[in-house]
Formats: structure tokens, C-alpha cells, sequence
């Protein structure tokens, strides 16, 4: 029977190229949309996670109330010690602390008058411990444009835009002029090691990376740091085991009357992460429904033409004794077979055109030039193990819905009433 | 109403016999120039910074020639010992003794706050007198520190002025402004301080402690302590120079 059917689609083309087409279309749509949503997801999670968020975040009570205005006279005190409990209880993660501050970086010309001075964003991380993880989080290496990456704690990075911008040399000295822990001014002399460019605008407006200690000695921070953050191992954000951990945490701390004990946050649970996750992921929804009800009305007509055109041929079947539910079958089945062919051609050239982006990227950094959120400015798509069947099973039940709803009207026709259609 | 007629004529004739008592606002403001203005003045003061965390404690030495020059130099803690600040008209210069840089303060900075205190660099900067900057216009009387006081409200004269406008309490006998509440141009109140302890030094009132007051900023305030002055002191041109910074 499906030979028998697998030829008549063969031979006829009509019955097969435009379904066939349709449904290659839809599917080809649907994996490539599926991956990009995935990819920008990714990219969002990822890049937010690296400069930002963590996969967890512990602060100060008082510190995270006011988290965006960066107070570091309310950062978390005694961290080494926290730290070390934190890597007791788990080893399997990876914890880091670091320091954001804003500030003002001046360059002195040969008199020691200020030549160029401009506003930087600063990270503190810890680039010089054994076993620190932050380089490879911050993917320095790659993200090295000139210059080196620091060897001491007096050496800085700063983004290759803002060097240029006020025409800083790898080399030259840098003065920070920031705000202490107590909230004196702080003054200190750096060496600025390299530029950067991470492709993350909110980086690259002007970012100064420079190690913790460094940073601790120059505001005045001793064994503080305004966050803590937490990854896991894998660097794949898991929210229900975030969620988990961060319980556990808060709940071992309490909720005593001090303000400046610690409090523990998941990567979803920062600056609305969580809200925004859940319209992507909504949106990534909408889309395959969308597409899998468009296809279906598409298909639901392309069967209605098809039964149309083959009026006659379904008369003379009927005429010869085959049951209106084994033509319904075999029409279905047929649908089944264009829907997988399609599906599969439809799946293969969306997964290849993911692939390509995955590889190479779009750079969409002239849409995110006042851009606040730590997002790439190269949108890659993501191909995971779920893009293989995100196409293919919406393909082929598009195809059958379309061809069940059509091939109804195969119960419509009246066996008395044959010969005189057929005349006709 | 008849019946009544003789006491609302003594009614207004009162009222307007006081509001001829009052003194002009620009009067007042004079006053309180010519009782804390000099020519130069040399001081030893103390800040008790009350923070979240704690209180910490800054001390410096102020060397002031008229309303435009002022040298200071913090003495402790040992974190800001030897950080200079120069003001010359509307420019601060700052020196920092372990990077010897010389900074000037500009922007947004000024707006910073000084050593962690609730003062602000601007509000260092703005230290011309009162009858230069401000229009005044007495609204009442109060007691402030149970001292009798006139209420007067200041505008602006210049519109980039730090506070738009100002509420303060002049002592009526002394001159010496006991209260002071300032204000952005929204009305929102920003700063407020309160003089104790006011003492008679060199034929003027002086307040020997202000407490300073960020109202944007949680913490108990900042403790201004006066230790030591001396008006009319001779001062050398070469201190108000970028130069002393690093001396």
C-alpha cells in the first residue's frame, strides 16, 4: 500500500510538490525561529550571568535593596570566610567575589596634569588567585584587543573603545578617582595593562576590569566585596536548583533585624532577568503555535484543492467498491508521507541555517548603543538537542490535521449519486 | 459688628506695628555676614562622620582668605592624612599624597561627598556670603535651641546656585543662624543643619558645632566641630597656590 501510494505521489506531481513545499516552508521556519529565540535566550542568560547576575548572587540585605546605585559602603564584610563556607557546602560550584564601582579614570600627561579623563564602570575580580576561575568567565584572552592581560594588582584592562576615546597606550598610567567603602575620595594609581572588547555594549561603553585586591587596597575595602557570585560548574543555569540553593542559604541567615547579613539571588530573581526569560520563552511558544495553525490552514486548503482535483478519482474508487474510511486512511497516510518528507528537508535546512549562525552570528551592536543590559552584540543561534524535533513533529502533525479535516468530505459523497457525477 | 469694630482695628494696627518691627531679610543677612565674615581665618576642625556601619572621625586644619581662597589639609585618620583640597574661586584642586596627583573636582563630582561626611564639595565650594547669593525675605518667628529667632526664606539669585532656595533661623540677638534647611529647585528638602554650642570668640558669635544633615542619605549625620579659629590671621599668598598641594 505505501509503495502503492509513494507512487502515485511520485508520479503526480501535483499531489506532492506543493504540500511537500509548504511544509519544508513551515518547518524550515520553525527551527530556524525556534534556534534564534533559543540563542538570543542563551545569549542573555550568558553574557548576564558572566558580567552581572552570576547564577547566584549573594549581597548584603542593605546592598541589595539599593543594588543598582552600586553602594559599596554596604558591601558584604568578612568574605574570605564566607567564601570558604560557601566552597565547603558547594564544592561542585564555583564561588567569586567581586566589586562594581563607578568612577572616573583620569590620565595625566608627562606633568602629572590631567591630559584625558572620562567615566568608567569598574569590575573588581579576582584575576590573580591560584585556581581563580574569573579569566576564563570573562574569556579575557579572547577578549584581549591589545597589549596583555594584568600580571599584578596594579595592572587594569580597560575597553578598547574608551582607550580610544581618550587615546590611552598599554603601558601608560591610569588614576582612579572613585568613591571609598567609607565614602571618602579615593584616588589610586593603576597601570593599564590592555584594552578589551568583550561585543557587549554595556561593557564597552567604557568598562575597567582590574583585580580585586587592587581594587580592595584603592577603595578602601579590606576583606569585603560588594557581591559574591555563584556559578555552576557547567555554566548551564538551572533555575529549580538556584532556587534551591538560594533558599537554603537565606534560610540558614535568616531574616534577623541585621541589614547588612547576607541574602542569596537567583540569576532570575535580578533587575526583572526572570520576567524577561519568561517572555521568551512564552514568545519561543507563541511562535511553533502560531506556525503549527498557520501550516495546518495551509495544508487544510492545499487537501481541499487536492480532493477537488481528484474528485473523479475518488468517484471511480468508491464506484469500485473501496470504503470511504480506506480512502480516508490511504489520503492520510499519503498527507503522513509528504508531512515527513517535508519535515525532514524542512528540519535539515533549518538546522543548517542555525548551524551557520551559531557559528558566525549577527552583529546587531548599531541596535544597542544606549543599551543597559549585558547582551552580546553578536545574536548567534543555538542548536540543542530539541531543534531536531521542534520542526518535525509539528510538520508531520500539521500535514495530518490538514489532511483529516479535508478528506471529511470523503463521507460526504453518495455512492447513488456516482454515476451521475461521474457523467457529468 | 459695630460691637466689635474697635477690637479688629487694634487687631491690624498690632499686626502691621510688628511687621514694621521686622527687619528687612537683606538687613538680616548682612547682619549675619558681618558676624561670621573675615577677611581671613585660620581653623582646626573635627568631623564625626555617623555612618550605617559607624562613626569615624576626620580631622583637618583650614587656612581661608575672603570668600574665594581656602587651603585644607586632612591630618587624620592615617587613610586621609596629607590630602590636600584647594579652592581658588570655582575651581577645587585636590592632592593625593600616594598617587601625588593633583585632581580637579569638576561635574558631577562635586556633588560627591566629602570623606564619606554629609557635606558635598559644592557645598564647600559655596561658602560666599549669604547676601551675594540670596534674596531674602523674613516669614516669621520661631524658637530654635530656645533661642528667640527670625524665620527667613531665601531664593536663589543665581540659577545654577547648589540649593534653590533656603529656610533658615537667625537668632535675633546674636545673628548667628541656628537652623538652615535647603532645598532643590522642586521644593524637595535636601540638607539641613543645626548649630550648637554657640560661643563668643573674637567679638563674634560662633557656632562651635553644626550638625549636618543629608536628608537623601540614611546615617545619623555629620558632626562639624569647630576645635580652633583665629580670624584675621596673616596667611601667606603662596598657600592658595597649586603648589602647596604638594608641600
Amino acid at each position: 500500500m505505501i509503495k502503492f501510494l509513494l507512487k502515485g505521489l511520485m508520479r503526480d506531481r501535483s499531489r506532492s510538490l506543493f504540500p511537500v513545499l509548504i511544509v519544508v516552508i513551515g518547518v524550515m521556519l520553525t527551527v530556524f525561529l525556534y534556534n534564534w529565540i533559543n540563542g538570543a535566550e542563551f545569549n542573555f542568560i550568558d553574557s548576564s550571568a558572566r558580567f552581572n547576575t552570576g547564577h547566584l548572587k549573594i549581597m548584603s540585605r542593605a546592598y541589595a535593596r539599593e543594588a543598582d546605585q552600586v553602594p559599596n559602603d554596604l558591601a558584604l564584610i568578612g568574605v574570605r570566610s564566607l567564601l570558604d563556607q560557601l566552597r565547603n557546602e558547594h564544592p561542585d560550584m564555583i564561588w567569586t567575589p567581586r566589586i562594581r564601582f563607578g568612577g572616573l579614570l583620569d590620565i595625566p600627561d608627562a606633568q602629572g596634569e590631567t591630559r584625558a579623563q572620562g567615566p568608567v564602570m569598574g569590575l573588581a575580580v579576582d584575576l590573580l588567585s591560584a585556581g581563580s576561575r574569573e579569566r576564563g568567565i570573562f574569556k579575557l584572552e579572547e577578549a584581549l584587543v591589545r597589549g596583555r592581560t594584568p600580571q599584578g594588582a596594579g595592572e587594569i584592562l580597560v575597553s578598547e573603545d574608551f582607550a580610544r576615546r581618550l587615546n590611552i597606550q598599554p603601558g601608560e598610567t591610569a588614576t582612579l578617582i572613585s568613591v571609598t567603602m567609607q565614602g571618602s575620595l579615593a584616588v589610586a594609581n593603576f597601570t593599564v595593562a590592555g584594552t578589551i572588547r568583550f561585543g557587549v555594549e554595556a561593557m564597552d561603553r567604557g568598562a575597567m576590569i582590574a583585580d580585586i585586591a587592587g581594587i580592595r587596597s584603592a577603595l578602601d575595602m579590606g576583606d569585603a566585596a560588594g557581591e559574591i557570585l555563584g556559578f555552576f560548574d557547567d555554566f548551564v543555569y538551572r533555575d529549580p536548583r538556584a532556587a534551591a540553593i538560594a533558599a537554603r542559604f537565606n534560610a540558614a541567615y535568616g531574616d534577623g533585624p541585621d541589614e547588612f547579613s547576607p541574602v542569596m539571588d537567583t540569576l532570575a530573581n535580578q533587575s526583572g532577568m526572570g520576567d524577561l526569560l519568561a517572555m521568551m520563552r512564552m514568545f519561543s511558544g507563541l511562535v511553533l503555535v502560531i506556525f503549527i495553525g498557520v501550516m495546518s490552514i495551509v495544508l487544510w486548503n492545499a487537501g481541499l484543492m487536492g480532493s477537488l482535483r481528484r474528485y473523479g478519482e475518488i468517484g471511480v474508487r468508491l464506484a469500485m467498491g473501496e470504503t470511504k474510511t480506506h480512502i480516508y486512511g490511504s489520503l492520510i497516510l499519503e498527507a503522513l508521507m509528504i508531512g515527513a518528507l517535508g519535515s525532514a528537508i524542512g528540519t535539515a535546512v533549518g538546522l543548517a541555517e542555525s548551524y551557520y549562525l551559531q557559528a558566525h552570528g549577527i552583529n546587531i551592536g548599531f541596535m544597542m548603543k544606549n543599551a543597559s543590559l549585558f547582551v552580546s552584540n553578536v545574536m548567534r543561534a543555538k542548536v540543542s538537542p530539541a531543534s531536531y524535533a521542534v520542526g518535525f513533529i509539528p510538520g508531520l502533525a500539521a500535514t495530518f490535521l490538514g489532511a483529516s479535516i479535508s478528506g471529511l468530505g470523503i463521507y460526504r459523497r453518495r455512492t447513488s449519486q456516482l454515476m451521475k457525477e461521474l457523467e457529468a | 459688628m459695630k460691637k466689635y469694630g474697635p477690637v479688629w482695628i487694634i487687631a491690624i494696627m498690632v499686626s502691621i506695628l510688628a511687621e514694621a518691627q521686622a527687619p528687612s531679610g537683606d538687613w538680616l543677612l548682612q547682619k549675619i555676614d558681618e558676624n561670621i565674615g573675615s577677611d581671613n581665618k585660620i581653623s582646626h576642625s573635627r568631623m564625626i562622620i555617623h555612618g550605617r556601619r559607624g562613626s569615624r572621625t576626620v580631622e583637618s586644619r583650614s587656612w581661608i582668605q575672603g570668600d574665594e581662597k581656602s587651603f585644607t589639609e586632612y591630618l587624620a585618620p592615617p587613610r586621609e592624612a596629607g590630602t590636600k583640597m584647594l579652592k581658588l574661586e570655582d575651581q577645587l584642586w585636590t592632592y593625593s599624597p600616594s598617587t601625588d596627583r593633583i585632581i580637579l573636582i569638576s561635574g558631577h563630582m562635586l556633588r560627591q561627598s566629602v570623606m564619606g561626611s554629609d557635606l558635598s564639595y559644592e557645598d564647600l565650594m559655596e561658602d560666599r556670603r549669604l547676601r551675594s547669593m540670596y534674596d531674602a525675605r523674613v516669614t516669621g518667628e520661631e524658637e530654635s535651641d530656645g533661642r528667640a529667632c527670625w524665620v527667613l526664606g531665601l531664593t536663589s539669585k543665581d540659577v545654577d546656585a547648589a540649593y534653590h532656595s533656603r529656610r533658615i533661623w537667625v537668632d535675633k540677638e546674636r545673628f548667628v543662624v541656628l537652623k538652615e534647611d535647603r532645598f532643590a529647585k522642586g521644593g524637595k528638602l535636601l540638607k539641613r543643619t543645626e548649630a550648637k554650642d554657640v560661643r563668643r570668640l573674637d567679638g563674634r558669635w560662633i557656632p562651635k558645632n553644626i550638625v549636618f544633615k543629608d536628608m537623601l542619605k540614611t546615617g545619623e549625620g555629620t558632626e562639624f566641630l569647630l576645635e580652633e579659629v583665629r580670624f584675621n590671621a596673616e596667611i601667606p599668598d603662596h598657600v592658595f597656590s597649586k603648589a602647596s598641594l604638594r608641600r
